[in-house]
């Protein structure tokens, strides 16, 4: 606080000219430009030009034609965006399953014994590998011919499957495999979590004779809840970029059952046979307000917590 | 780095290189940009070759090469079109044009096609240059499409080349009943299964035909069409695709022939290079024209044709023609499609082909068994959006042929909106 001060006599001494006046408010206005200049132009403006585009016929060389919503009329009779919609819920749904499952092993790995940090970072490993090596890797376990899934499957006596060949298996094959890594990532936050519960709180819980799942419910999950949280919004953010693994994977196939939005987006305006500007804006749109629903609610909910205290 | 070395060598030139110069009336000057998009080894040194072996031509000329990685080319090109045109470029022939020269971005060289040295030796190319009446590039290479199957396997069981559609399924039958698929195939990227469809369409309803679908002009549901579905059918019903081939690469279906696993393979000429490598010898790798199916059509061909264009915005357009001569002279066409450089066919009538098995047969049948036309490949004949579209629809049909009237229907739906 004193240092704070001490500019302020200072200034007394010289004019009182505009700069020396507002300083104060001035400082932080300069400091946040830069950020709040490169946020404006790569993203704020961007989503506009987005909305904007969206209402056009443009191949990204010749003169945009403006077609008003009829981007979005072919949105709604389109059945490859319907099946994306679809499989964006999959991923949505199925996703979340990575945070009771990094909780789950984080219970499990929060124990003291010997060369348990080795136990740690080999499950924390999938997340630090990229997405396209994961991909690649269940890519081969998937295999119809030589993949060790269906190796397996032989053994047992059971029939072999092609995962990622299926139409109807290939979308939970592709989040099976988005899965290992995002599981790694909710672990990692909830183990730092753990050891931020407050041992005496667990021992006064003990002597009220609580133990097993009354004890995780009531006692260690409220204290995780900003852990919770966070896994939460990684976790849906992570599902609504789902990208790398269905373009390594199946590039959308087999005939575009594993296509989400965002895949979508890309092969109709940037891919080697897209070029539909227009067309892929109001896919992004579409995604935009798709996301706009949980950031809505994340910065709600934080806004909440803030108040609280 | 390439501008440094080739003006090094254009200046040790030099002094040699007055005989040269003196052929040409006045002396090309200033510099020639190429982008390029031959980023894989062999077509790399090919065009770097190309571009130094011009520049010593030139002395007063700088050639200034840039690689660009294939892939990334295909959306690049969009970029620099516009903002910052080369002088030469590499692109496709037939549609695959037809976005930039309706946006105005490629050179009329229909001049150069006037030259008797061009149109009398390239005229089997011609068509698939030509827009709107008018030519805007040149070919440097094209390959044949065709069945390229395995020799060894077809002795053993007593099979032959077969030439009619009724012998090529009893062949088929003859492969089954011995255990082995007939032919492999990689359908992931989709493509591939355009190149069965376009042989049983030409071969079912001709080339004519083939090209007023790809132009939007005739129905999906139309019954032409329907019949060459049907046709693809029997082989499907047949079982003579490799399972699961919609989890493939084309290259990952490679071992599947390799491995005498499957008999045939219905591929481009780049299929050779990596079977021989995979260890296939002479006597193991042989190839045939996809038979004749309806008699009454003449028999056309796929022949992917790569090619060289002028931006319209290029500034040094002199010399980019003088380039485009020299690229489609029958010297460097021979050199440039040789065994030991892009290992394909050349586009100069007066050029000589390589002495390769496969190249001597495709070159055989492009040049006199394909009376019905040359057609460039499906994605290539057919409007971008469309070829996606349809190529989605044939890999669905080849697992699961039941949805064949779904199918046509969306074909249809999006023809209509597309054209």
């Amino acid at each position: 606080m004193t240092t704070a001060t001490l500019p302020d006599t200072h200034a007394d001494s010289g004019g009182p000219g505009f700069l020396r006046r507002h300083r104060m408010t001035l400082a932080p206005l300069l400091f946040l430009a830069p950020g709040v200049l490169f946020f404006l132009v790569y993203v704020i403006f961007p989503i506009f030009q987005s909305f904007q585009v969206s209402f056009y016929r443009w191949d990204g060389l010749g003169q945009p034609e403006f077609i008003g919503l009829q981007n979005y009329q072919e949105l709604a009779t389109d059945r490859a965006f319907e099946v994306s919609l679809w499989n964006n819920m999959k991923w949505l749904v199925l996703y979340l399953l990575a945070i009771p499952g990094g909780l789950f092993i984080a219970l499990f790995l929060n124990q003291t014994v010997a060369g348990i940090r080795i136990y740690k970072s080999l499950f924390f490993f999938p997340f630090v590998i990229s997405q396209v090596v994961v991909g690649l890797v269940f890519t081969w376990f998937y295999d119809p011919t030589f993949g060790l899934l269906n190796t397996l499957l032989e053994s047992i006596g059971l029939p072999a499957i092609n995962v990622l060949g299926d139409p109807t298996l290939a979308t939970y094959g592709i989040i099976a495999a988005g899965l290992w890594p995002q599981i790694a990532y909710c672990m990692i936050l909830y183990l730092t979590g753990l050891n931020a519960v407050d041992p005496e709180q667990i021992e006064a819980a003990r002597l009220d004779g609580a133990k097993g799942l009354r004890m995780l419910w009531h006692v260690i999950l409220p204290q995780l809840r900003p852990a919770t949280f966070i896994a939460f919004v990684v976790t849906i953010i992570g599902a609504l970029r789902s990208f790398d693994l269905i373009s390594i994977m199946t590039n959308g196939g087999p005939f575009g059952s594993t296509r989400v939005l965002s895949f979508y987006m890309f092969e109709k305006a940037l891919s080697e046979y897209g070029f539909r500007m227009g067309y892929g804006a109001a896919i992004a749109v579409v995604l935009f307000l798709i996301m706009l629903c949980f950031i809505a609610y994340f910065l709600w909910s934080m806004w909440r917590q803030e108040r609280g205290r | 780095m390439l501008r440094t070395q080739l003006t090094a060598a254009a200046a040790l030139s030099l002094a040699a290189g007055g005989a040269f110069a003196a052929a040409h009336e006045t002396p090309l000057s200033g510099t020639l940009t190429i982008f390029s998009d031959m980023s894989n080894p062999a077509p790399r040194a090919v065009m770097e070759g190309m571009a130094q072996r011009f520049d010593e031509m030139h002395p007063d000329l700088d050639v200034e090469l840039t690689v660009i990685d294939r892939e990334a080319y295909k959306t690049q090109i969009r970029n620099f079109l516009t903002a910052n045109p080369p002088d030469v470029a590499n692109w496709y022939a037939a549609n695959r044009m037809a976005p930039y020269v309706d946006a105005g971005l490629f050179e009329d060289v229909s001049d150069l096609w006037a030259e008797p040295e061009i149109a009398d030796n390239l005229a089997s190319t011609k068509g698939a240059m030509t827009i709107d009446g008018k030519q805007w590039g040149v070919p440097y290479t094209y390959y044949q499409w065709g069945v390229y199957y395995r020799e060894d396997i077809y002795n053993e069981l007593g099979l032959s080349e077969p030439a009619t559609w009724d012998e090529f399924k009893a062949n088929c039958q003859a492969i089954l009943d011995s255990g082995k698929k007939c032919f492999t195939i990689g359908s992931k990227f989709l493509w591939t299964a355009a190149g069965w469809f376009d042989y049983l369409n030409m071969r079912t309803n001709g080339y004519d035909f083939h090209m007023a679908l790809t132009q939007g002009e005739v129905e999906w549901t139309d019954d032409r069409v329907r019949q060459t579905f049907a046709n693809w059918r029997e082989l499907i019903d047949m079982g003579a695709y490799i399972d699961n081939h919609q989890s493939y690469s084309w290259q990952e279906a490679l071992p599947f022939m390799v491995n005498g696993e499957a008999a045939a393979y219905l591929m481009g000429n780049f299929a050779v290079a990596p079977l021989r490598e995979a260890g296939l010898g002479d006597d193991q790798l042989d190839f045939y024209q996809f038979p004749a199916i309806n008699p009454e059509v003449e028999l056309a061909e796929d022949a992917p044709t790569d090619t060289f264009h002028i931006p319209s915005g290029a500034e040094n357009k002199e010399a980019a023609r003088a380039f485009l001569r020299f690229v489609v002279s029958a010297e460097n066409q021979t050199t440039i499609n040789s065994g030991g450089a892009l290992g394909q066919l050349p586009v100069n009538a007066q050029s000589s082909v390589d002495d390769d098995e496969m190249l001597n047969q495709g070159f055989e049948m492009l040049s006199s068994n394909s009376p019905g036309g040359i057609a460039q490949f499906f994605d290539r004949d057919a409007p971008a959006e469309m070829a996606s579209v349809a190529m989605e629809g044939f890999q669905e049909f080849m697992v699961f042929p039941d949805n064949l009237e779904d199918i046509l229907q969306r074909l249809e739906q999006a023809r209509q909106r597309i054209y």
